[in-house]
């Protein structure tokens, strides 16, 4: 892909496996989504993002134990990597940086102008 | 809770993501699937939860999800090819006794595989070449009198023909043809003979595929005396001069003009010609010439042809209903004969069923399948050879399926392995057996000449693509079963214990292949010497008359007392007679008989002789006198018949009969002769048929042929005086003459044909057989060397030795003969023997020689091998251990 930089969706989901650490796996990470977001993604869309994030090094991912309600299947559950997190806070940062970087009559000008 | 319990994800939905699902996260995504699936149960329902679940398993078909293709898989066996192969090589190189065994077998039964192969290809690319062949079809007809069963007619009426031009709709185009066209042609002072069919105007719209060369195809055949030449006939008759427009006098000197050129029909036609005479022309000569209107009767059905091509749009069905309705109208008015006709297509002539006066070559279908069936079982054989002596062997090569097996090898590649090697064994084979092919090709041909007017069997490029294939599926096929049984070995259970048979119980196949081969070749050699025995049988049974040193000779349209007085002054000719027809090989003329009775009619069958025909053939006179001498052109008054006329219609005794009058001929033609004579009852058709009513009838001047009594030590030398004196009175047909006893032997031919192929099969089958027990024997005295080695320490003796070895093939043998002499018996006794009426009972003698002959060669062949191993010594084998 593009080399290390994060894409929105994927950052998205990173942070997602963050805040449900450790029961986040496919199914949850949607719901999570969800309810934070209210953006419906499908299932398939979460699993490509999180083969990918996994690809490029961000987040591991370990079989649970199997339960009954998974017709048998264990789940996947996904942590994020020490890499993973200085990508996330190399992120967070560069946004930081641009929103202290905005002056403040920008705000104004936006509040008044809508 | 219950909803959740009864409500599953789709199943097919679940397969389908298994099959392109890696293995890595085909358990995730299962487990994630199904725990949403279920939430949308609760949510949404379960039909949505369903389609949600489908379009999602749809959805998930990534990159990263989907299985790594099989071609690389592949790419892994084509790469062990070459290794497979090697393997195969130095295996087949190891056991060269096995291996030549393996070859021999299969490459002389896949010999006469490739025989049936080729002549089989021929036999269905007869008619291929047509245009429209899918809408081509013919009229057939069944001819069924009062309730006798029908039988089976290539031919059709005029009549049926004229009608169907006429009312039938959605017919492109159909002609009518007739047979016996032709006769002597007379250009200038030349005579030369031709043969050829009538044939109507859509000659040409039908057959498509006979193009005219010269000459309108519209306008060739429209007018009265026109005839059309194929290229061949052109030359043989015009030389290098353009025949066009010429003139031929033909048939009782009519003069034809030359309208057309056509090319002639290739070999694969099943009708042929030489010439084409216009139909017209035989229409109007009938309306000129006959007093009836017989010809274009109802019941004319003996020598007209309709063929026609159907408009795309219309189905057979629709025009067999049509003349369905002209065959009720037809058959209304006629009451002891009915036909019923319908239409045949064109592929379903040659090969097709069995039809009495065909237009040209006719092959039986059920003929072609007897030949396909025997060859199958002759390859079955050798197959099983090659099965047998592989699974025998696999003992040895455990071990090598083992190492393969712990290195890597899956159950697939091992199969793989196995199947390649079958597949070399099977080509080196055809190499083999192409050879032999040439060579048992033209005995094939040389069999029986239907045979050789049926199929050339030339070898073309596509015949050796059909040969290769062919033997690359008999490799698959002869190595299946090995393969299947050396790749279910588990390596573990393999290397730790080479030796334990528990791993070949299933071998017991083994002695079922044994039993069914044995059963087959016993079969085969009953069959053929019944067959043997019915030919000779039926060569030499009594007739009722004497057939020695009788030459028949064709009179060809001479005339009968021209060419007998020539033959006359030959010293060697004792005896001269004549007669229309030869009896007693197949042929037969007939005509109806009453008596009293003018209800009563039977078909008697006849011949037409002279005064010298009964002394010379030594017929048995029971009562009454010979024919007299009678100037000719006298109308027929007196008759000769045999026995069974009397019994028909209770006449008496054969001197009561003389005298008596009887009508030849039905209806107002019919003519009243007087009986003066009473023949012994002879055979005077096949003697599988009956003997039924037969006369002899003296008509002067209606002979075909003259029968010498000849005496001579010097036949070669009697036969180039009979030519020269011939060739004097007619230099234009050749001289042909036949021996009676010969023709006798031909019309038999089928019998011994049938022995010839049964036996030569039975001969294979038998050697085939034979090898493999060869095979098994050895592999039994080697694998059991040790065995008997010890058992000789321990004071067995070589007799009980060979006894022990050889029992369990004896029985198998024992078995087989058990099986096949009962079913071969019933075979002949009810099916093919069945109908003849003079046959032989099938004896002892006919079903033990083959039983003898089988336990001979097997005895011989275990016995051999027994013999060796009981008789090595056993300090040599225990040694080395």
């Amino acid at each position: 892909m593009k080399g290390t930089n994060l894409g929105e969706f994927q950052e998205l989901v990173l942070l997602t496996i963050g805040s449900l650490h450790p029961e986040a796996y496919g199914v949850a990470i949607k719901e999570e989504i969800y309810a934070h977001t209210g953006r419906k993604v499908t299932l398939s869309t979460v699993h490509a993002a999180l083969n990918r994030l996994e690809k490029k090094g961000l987040v591991k991912s370990d079989l649970g134990e199997a339960t009954k309600i998974r017709g048998g299947k264990r789940k996947r559950y996904f942590t994020i990597t020490a890499y993973g997190v200085r990508m996330l806070s190399e992120a967070k940062q560069q946004r930081e940086s641009l929103w202290n970087s905005i002056p403040d009559i920008v705000f104004q000008v936006n509040l008044n102008g809508s | 809770m219950k909803t959740e319990k009864t409500h599953l994800p789709p199943k097919w939905a679940e397969r389908v993501l298994e099959w392109y699902c890696r293995p890595g996260v085909l358990e995730d995504l299962q487990g994630d699937l199904h725990e949403f699936f279920d939430r949308n149960l609760e949510n949404k329902g379960p039909f949505r939860a369903k389609v949600n679940y489908v379009i999602d398993v749809v959805k998930f078909m990534r990159p990263y999800t989907v299985k790594k293709l099989e071609i690389l898989d592949n790419i892994t066996t084509f790469i062990m090819f070459k290794n497979y192969f090697k393997t195969s090589i130095r295996s087949i190189g190891r056991n060269k006794l096995f291996s030549a065994i393996n070859v021999i077998g299969l490459a002389i039964s896949m010999s006469v595989c490739l025989l049936m192969i080729s002549f089989l290809s021929e036999v269905f690319s007869y008619d291929n070449f047509h245009v429209d062949k899918d809408r081509m079809y013919r009229i057939m007809t069944s001819n069924q009198f009062l309730q006798e069963d029908p039988s089976d007619f290539a031919s059709t009426s005029v009549l049926v023909g004229k009608r169907l031009q006429e009312e039938v709709p959605g017919i492109e185009s159909s002609v009518i043809m007739r047979r016996n066209f032709g006769g002597d042609a007379k250009i200038g002072d030349k005579t030369i003979p031709i043969s050829g069919i009538w044939a109507g105007e859509g000659f040409f719209d039908v057959f498509k595929a006979f193009p005219l060369i010269q000459g309108n195809p519209e306008t060739a055949l429209k007018e009265p005396y026109s005839i059309v030449l194929t290229e061949e006939a052109a030359v043989k008759l015009f030389g290098d001069e353009d025949p066009m427009g010429k003139i031929i006098q033909l048939r009782s000197e009519n003069s034809y003009t030359v309208t057309g050129i056509v090319q002639k029909p290739p070999h694969n036609s099943h009708f042929t010609f030489e010439t084409l005479g216009s139909f017209i022309t035989y229409e109007n000569e009938r309306k000129k010439n006959s007093t009836g209107n017989y010809w274009i009767s109802w019941n004319d059905i003996w020598s007209n042809y309709v063929y026609m091509v159907l408009e795309p749009n219309t189905s057979a069905s629709q025009v067999n209903a049509a003349l369905k309705a002209i065959q009720d109208e037809e058959n209304a008015k006629n009451d002891r004969v009915n036909n019923y006709v319908k239409l045949q297509s064109i592929g379903a002539i040659m090969p097709g069923p069995d039809l009495s006066n065909n237009i040209g070559k006719s092959m039986n279908t059920s003929i072609l399948w007897l030949l396909s069936g025997l060859t199958f079982i002759v390859i079955l054989c050798a197959g099983f050879n090659y099965t047998n002596l592989s699974i025998a062997r696999s003992l040895r090569r455990a071990k090598e399926v083992g190492v393969r097996k712990v290195v890597g090898a899956s159950r697939k590649q091992v199969f793989s392995q196995f199947i390649v090697e079958a597949i070399i064994i099977s080509l080196i084979s055809l190499v083999f057996a192409t050879l032999l092919f040439y060579v048992i090709k033209p005995e094939f041909l040389n069999l029986d000449g239907e045979i050789q007017e049926v199929a050339k069997i030339q070898t073309t490029p596509t015949l050796f693509i059909y040969f290769f294939v062919f033997s690359i599926v008999i490799g698959i096929m002869a190595g299946f079963f090995p393969a299947v049984f050396l790749s279910k070995l588990k390596a573990v259970k393999v290397l730790k214990d080479a030796g334990s048979t528990t791993l070949f119980k299933k071998i017991n196949m083994r002695k079922v292949l044994i039993v069914v081969q044995f059963t087959l070749s016993l079969a085969f050699i009953i069959s053929a010497t019944i067959g043997y025995r019915q030919y000779k049988y039926a060569l030499a049974f009594d007739l009722g008359f004497k057939t020695e040193n009788v030459l028949n000779v064709r009179l060809s349209g001479n005339d009968a007392n021209t060419v007998a007085n020539a033959f006359r002054s030959i010293p060697e000719v004792t005896e001269i007679s004549k007669s229309l027809m030869i009896p007693s090989i197949g042929n037969r003329y007939g005509n109806t008989l009453k008596y009293d009775d003018p209800m009563d009619s039977v078909t008697l069958y006849y011949n037409i002789i002279d005064e010298n025909y009964i002394p010379l053939m030594d017929h048995d006179l029971v009562a009454g006198t010979n024919f007299e001498s009678r100037p000719e052109q006298e109308k027929e008054e007196v008759i000769i018949v045999n026995e069974q006329v009397l019994k028909r219609f209770n006449i008496g005794t054969p001197d009561e009969a003389i005298g008596k009058q009887i009508q030849l001929g039905g209806g107002t033609n019919g003519n009243k002769v007087r009986i003066i004579g009473v023949v012994k009852d002879f055979h005077y058709a096949k003697i599988s048929d009956g003997i039924k009513s037969f006369g002899f009838r003296y008509r002067p001047g209606e002979y075909d042929y003259l029968n010498l009594k000849i005496n001579t030590n010097d036949i070669v030398g009697t036969m180039d005086k009979l030519k020269s004196a011939w060739l004097d009175i007619d230099d234009v047909h050749e001289f042909s003459a036949m021996f009676y006893d010969e023709r006798i032997e031909r019309a038999y031919s089928e019998f011994s044909v049938m022995f010839t192929i049964v036996g030569f099969l039975a001969f294979i089958t038998i050697s085939l057989a034979a090898l493999g027990l060869l095979g098994m024997a050895v592999y039994t005295a080697e694998t059991r060397l040790k065995e008997i080695s010890i058992r000789k320490v321990l004071g067995a003796t070589e007799g009980s030795l060979i006894k022990l070895l050889a029992r369990g093939f004896m029985w198998l043998l024992i078995i087989a003969a058990l099986i096949a002499v009962p079913a071969t018996y019933f075979l002949f006794d009810s099916v093919v023997l069945a109908q003849s009426v003079n046959r032989i009972s099938i004896g002892i003698i006919e079903l033990m020689s083959g039983v003898v002959v089988i336990f001979a060669i097997g005895f011989l062949t275990i016995g051999s091998q027994t013999l060796k191993a009981a008789k090595s010594n056993p300090a040599e084998t225990l040694r080395t251990e």
